[in-house]
Parts: structure tokens; C-alpha cells; sequence
């Protein structure tokens, strides 16, 4: 065999084997949505769209069982949303101190400790939330649930902030050198750079990492099973317990169901509705950041 | 003739390596002064101490003596937000922020708030104006200044320093990226802005050196090694190196 023969036939096995590689991924991803939708449509044969999507009570375990899943997106976006309270302020601040202000040496020692509290694991905090931070809101506001909303928000605002502050960073030291001394030359201070140049400037990275969090957050399960309790309420009260769509999930997943009843298919239908949930956010985040792209 | 700034006996140091050694001279209002000298010879670092840029760059210092006015600029109490309010400076490469074009030329009034809103829109027109770039942008004042070409972005980014009403003027070689046609506006419009504005301009061109400036001094080495007007120091240099330098036996 000639050389460049050898060679030609490396190219070529290399370029299948990524190929399937790839092929794999793909259908994994197909059939598990599939597998999500097929239920899905086996439980709307039995349940209507209707009292899904309209009805306020969440009873799929009990005798009559309702299906109104409302109070599970109510749950899941009230934490999404609380939580953003603090990880989307705290965590853009903290990308600012660091891109802008602090020295060379100080951004050494926090950026490793941010990106170390972005690998500790969710039950942590879900604990963390629940033996900490819940007796400090009970101290203060004595008639608050043991599980509730608020304390989950904390903890998962707390888990999703170093994300924020790690992309949000990462995209103002970004913006080229040339740009903030453009600001300081024409006497700006030092948060007039941040805010009115560099911020906007690399606001499609920020935006990004917003998302990203928000998503996160909506996804995450551990935390919510935990500290906010699995009372599925229709309530805008972060006092009280609430239950969020993976909260749920998690508890089904954990109880004991029969394959192919209808708590088992409730299981797919949630979880779709998941699907659906964060792959819109992603077209929202993909559509705001492609509009606000700067190209330097 | 009045002078504008005053150096004296200015030393600039980046950590260990002196960049400039015992500069003095003077700046004079009104006039175009140049600089000219081989590439690391330390221009630039000599305009940046002239607005204090160099607080930007860890380790760099600078001792002697530069006086604006009545301030003394090295001075560690002085206000350096107010300071670069009246010493513009203009980069080499166009730095355009990611904004509108009417953005970048109200960004300082903005900021510092000394000029009331209903005098925006005429301060908008007069410093494109004088930027000479008004014709070119007024029926797109909200696009981005990145859609403008190159020379079009450095003389937004001089109309956008202008829009600050400075004092002085620092260019940084504000044609190397042009070519010569945008060259040949910014270089007339120069010849306008010194009326009002004291200008400092740093270039690798001595054509151009010779063409537009007043004054000219020659770095070589960090040290400052002839400063006069721009005729005689291109007719009949004084020291030898400076001779070499413009008849370009070297650098
Ligand atoms: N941030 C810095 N840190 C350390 N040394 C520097 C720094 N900036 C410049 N220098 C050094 O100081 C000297 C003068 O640099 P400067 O940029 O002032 O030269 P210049 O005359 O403007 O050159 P050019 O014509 O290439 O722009 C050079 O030797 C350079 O290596
Ligand atoms: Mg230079």
C-alpha cells in the first residue's frame, strides 16, 4: 500500500467512526423524544388538553385523580423567577468587579473559587437550603412552611449565580482593550466604563449566560424536591410549599408506579411539557443574543 | 505664542526598563506639534503621560513634571476624569464603541452631564462637522459606527473627543491605519482643528510630520533628541542622529 494510500484510508475510517459517533447521539436524542411524545399522546387520549392545561388541581395519585398541571408550571416559574432575584444581580456584579476592578491578583483567587462553587452537587444546596436557610426565613417570618418556594429560590440563585458570573465575565474581557480605552480617554470613571460600554458591549454574552441560568433553574430538580416541599399549589406565595414539574418527576420516578397507567404516562407528559419549556427558552436566548451580536 | 503644557524633566519608567529619560519641552497653544521617531522609541508612552493613561498599566510610572495650566498632571491628587475631559486623545487604530454613530459623539456629554439635553442635537451636528464626517453619516445617524469604513470610524472617534470641547488635542499615529485618501481629510482637517484646539501628534510619517505640524521633536531611545519648529529641524537638523533619521539612514 502506497503512503498515500495509508493515508486516504485513516482520513476516511477516522471520519466514519465521528460520523457514527455522532449518528449515535442524534438518535438517542430522537427516541427519548419520542418516547416522551408517544406517552405523551397515550395520556391525552385519556386526559383532555383541556383540564390539563386549564384546571387548577394536580392529583394524579389520588381517587378522583385531576390533572391540572398548572400548578406544577406556577411552581416551576415562581422558582425560576425568584431565584433569578439573585443569581442574574449578584452574579453580573460579580462579572463586573472582576473584568472591571479588581486586580490581577484578585481576580486569580475568586475566579477559581466561583468556578469550585459551580461544581458543588444540587442535593448540597438542596440541603443547604433546607437546614439553613429555611430556619433564618422561619426565624423572621414565623408562618412560613417548613417547605417552601422561597428558601428553594435562594439555593438555586445561589447554585446558578457563579454560571452568570463565570459566562458574564468571560464575554467583558472580551471586548477588546481598545474600546475601554477609548472610554477612560474621553474622562470616564471606572463605572461609567463598566455599565455604559463594556456591559452593553458584551451584552449578547451576558444575555447568554441569563438564560442559561434561567434554564437552569427551571431544570433543576434536586434543590426543589428538597426544600420546596411536594405540594403541588397554585400560588404566587413563596411562603408556601409548592411543587415544580422535575419535583414531581423526581417523585413519581421514586414511588412505586405501574408501567403504562396513567401516573406513569403523567411522568412523560410533565416532562415534554419540560422539553418544551426550555427548548423555547433557547429559542428566545438564541434570537436575543444573534440580535445583539458584536463582531470585533 | 503661548505654551499650552510644560514637561520637565520627565523620566517614565514601565517597572525596571525607563522608557523616557529627562524630557522637557514645551507644547505650545494652537500649534500642531509632532513627534516623530523610530518604532519603541517611546512616543507613545510620551502622550500617555500626557493624559495619564498610563494609570491603566500595572507598574508604569512616571516622575518630573508635566504642567497643564494651572495643574500640575503627575501630580497624584489630580482629577484624572477632569483632566481627560480637557486632553482628548485619538488612538492609532479606530476604536468606536459598539453603538450608534450619534452614541459615540454624545458619549462624554452624557457621562459627564455638563452640557443640558436640548444642546445634544446641535453639539451632535457641530462636532461631525468638524470632524468633517457630517455629510457622509447624517441620514444615518443610528447605525452603528461599525457599519462606517475605517476612516470614517477615526474620524467619528475624533469628532467623539471633540464633542468633550477639550483643550488639547493627542493624536497616536491617527493615520497609520487609513489609507491615503482618508489620510488626506483627517490631515486637512488638522489644519482646521488647530484654530481651536492645542494638538499633539504622534506619526511615522515625516512627510507628514513635515506637512501639517508646527513643531517637531525627534525621540530616539526614550530620549528627547531635538525639538524645534518643524522647518528648521527638517532643513537643517541639529544633531547628527536627527539628520540621519529624516534623510532615513536609519530606523
Ligand atoms: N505596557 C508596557 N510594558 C512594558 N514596556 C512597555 C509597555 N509599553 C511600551 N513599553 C516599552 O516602552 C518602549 C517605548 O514604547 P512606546 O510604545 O512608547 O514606543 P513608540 O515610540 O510609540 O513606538 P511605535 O512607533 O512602535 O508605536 C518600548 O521599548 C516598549 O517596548
Ligand atoms: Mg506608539
Amino acid at each position: 500500500m502506497t503512503k498515500k494510500k495509508k493515508r486516504w484510508l485513516e482520513e476516511k475510517s477516522i471520519e466514519w467512526v465521528l460520523i457514527m459517533v455522532s449518528v449515535i447521539s442524534i438518535l438517542t436524542t430522537v427516541g427519548i423524544v419520542m418516547t416522551l411524545f408517544y406517552e405523551s399522546y397515550e395520556f391525552f387520549t385519556v386526559v383532555s388538553i383541556k383540564e390539563f392545561f386549564t384546571t387548577l388541581r394536580w392529583a394524579p395519585v389520588f381517587d378522583p385523580p385531576s390533572f391540572g398541571v398548572l400548578p406544577l408550571l406556577s411552581g416551576t416559574f415562581l422558582i425560576a423567577f425568584l431565584s433569578s432575584f439573585i443569581s442574574l444581580p449578584l452574579g453580573l456584579g460579580s462579572a463586573i468587579y472582576l473584568s472591571e476592578f479588581a486586580s490581577k491578583k484578585a481576580r486569580k483567587i475568586i475566579k477559581p473559587i466561583l468556578e469550585l462553587l459551580a461544581g458543588i452537587p444540587s442535593i448540597v444546596y438542596g440541603f443547604f437550603a433546607l437546614t439553613f436557610i429555611t430556619p433564618i426565613i422561619r426565624s423572621v417570618l414565623p408562618d412560613t412552611s417548613i417547605y417552601n418556594a422561597l428558601s428553594a429560590s435562594i439555593a438555586v440563585g445561589i447554585m446558578t449565580l457563579p454560571m452568570v458570573a463565570s459566562l458574564s465575565e468571560d464575554a467583558m474581557m472580551a471586548v477588546p482593550d481598545s474600546i475601554r480605552q477609548g472610554a477612560y480617554a474621553l474622562g470616564s470613571t471606572k463605572l461609567e466604563v463598566a455599565i455604559h460600554v463594556i456591559v452593553p458591549a458584551a451584552f449578547s454574552g451576558i444575555g447568554a449566560s441569563f438564560m442559561l441560568a434561567i434554564s437552569r433553574a427551571v431544570g433543576e430538580t434536586m434543590i426543589v424536591a428538597i426544600a420546596a416541599g411536594q405540594t403541588p399549589t397554585f400560588t404566587l406565595n413563596p411562603l408556601e410549599s409548592v411543587q415544580t414539574m422535575t419535583g414531581f418527576m423526581v417523585n413519581m420516578a421514586l414511588g412505586d408506579i405501574q408501567q403504562g397507567s396513567i401516573e406513569f404516562k403523567t411522568v412523560f407528559v410533565v416532562g415534554a411539557l419540560l422539553f418544551l419549556v426550555t427548548l423555547v427558552m433557547n429559542f428566545i436566548a438564541k434570537f436575543v443574543i444573534q440580535k445583539n451580536r458584536e463582531v470585533y | 505664542m503661548q505654551t499650552k503644557i510644560r514637561v520637565e524633566n520627565l523620566n517614565f519608567y514601565y517597572g525596571n526598563f525607563q522608557a523616557l529619560k529627562n524630557i522637557s519641552m514645551e507644547i505650545y497653544e494652537n500649534k500642531i506639534t509632532a513627534l516623530i521617531g523610530p518604532s519603541g522609541c517611546g512616543k507613545s508612552t510620551f502622550i500617555k503621560s500626557i493624559n495619564r493613561m498610563y494609570d491603566l498599566i500595572d507598574g508604569a510610572v512616571a516622575k518630573g513634571s508635566i504642567s497643564f495650566d494651572e495643574i500640575e498632571i503627575l501630580d497624584k491628587n489630580t482629577d484624572v476624569v477632569e483632566l481627560r475631559k480637557r486632553i482628548g486623545m485619538v488612538f492609532q487604530k479606530p476604536n468606536p464603541f459598539p453603538k450608534s454613530i450619534t452614541e459615540n459623539v454624545l458619549y462624554g456629554v452624557k457621562r459627564h452631564g455638563d452640557v443640558p439635553k436640548i444642546e445634544w442635537l446641535a453639539l451632535l451636528e457641530s462636532s461631525l462637522k468638524k470632524a468633517s464626517l457630517f455629510s457622509e453619516v447624517e441620514h444615518k445617524l443610528n447605525q452603528s459606527a461599525f457599519s462606517l469604513s475605517g476612516g470614517q470610524q477615526q474620524r467619528l472617534c475624533i469628532a467623539r473627543t471633540l464633542a468633550t470641547k477639550p483643550e488639547v488635542l493627542l493624536m497616536d499615529e491617527p493615520t497609520s491605519a487609513l489609507d491615503p485618501i482618508a489620510t488626506a481629510k483627517i490631515e486637512e482637517l488638522l489644519e482646521e482643528l488647530k484654530k481651536e484646539y492645542t494638538v499633539i501628534i504622534v506619526t511615522h510619517s515625516m512627510q507628514q510630520a513635515a506637512r501639517i505640524s508646527d513643531y517637531t521633536g525627534f525621540f530616539l531611545n526614550g530620549e528627547l533628541i531635538e525639538f524645534g519648529l518643524t522647518k528648521t529641524l527638517f532643513s537643517t537638523p541639529k544633531d547628527k542622529r536627527t539628520e540621519d533619521y529624516i534623510t532615513g539612514r536609519f530606523g
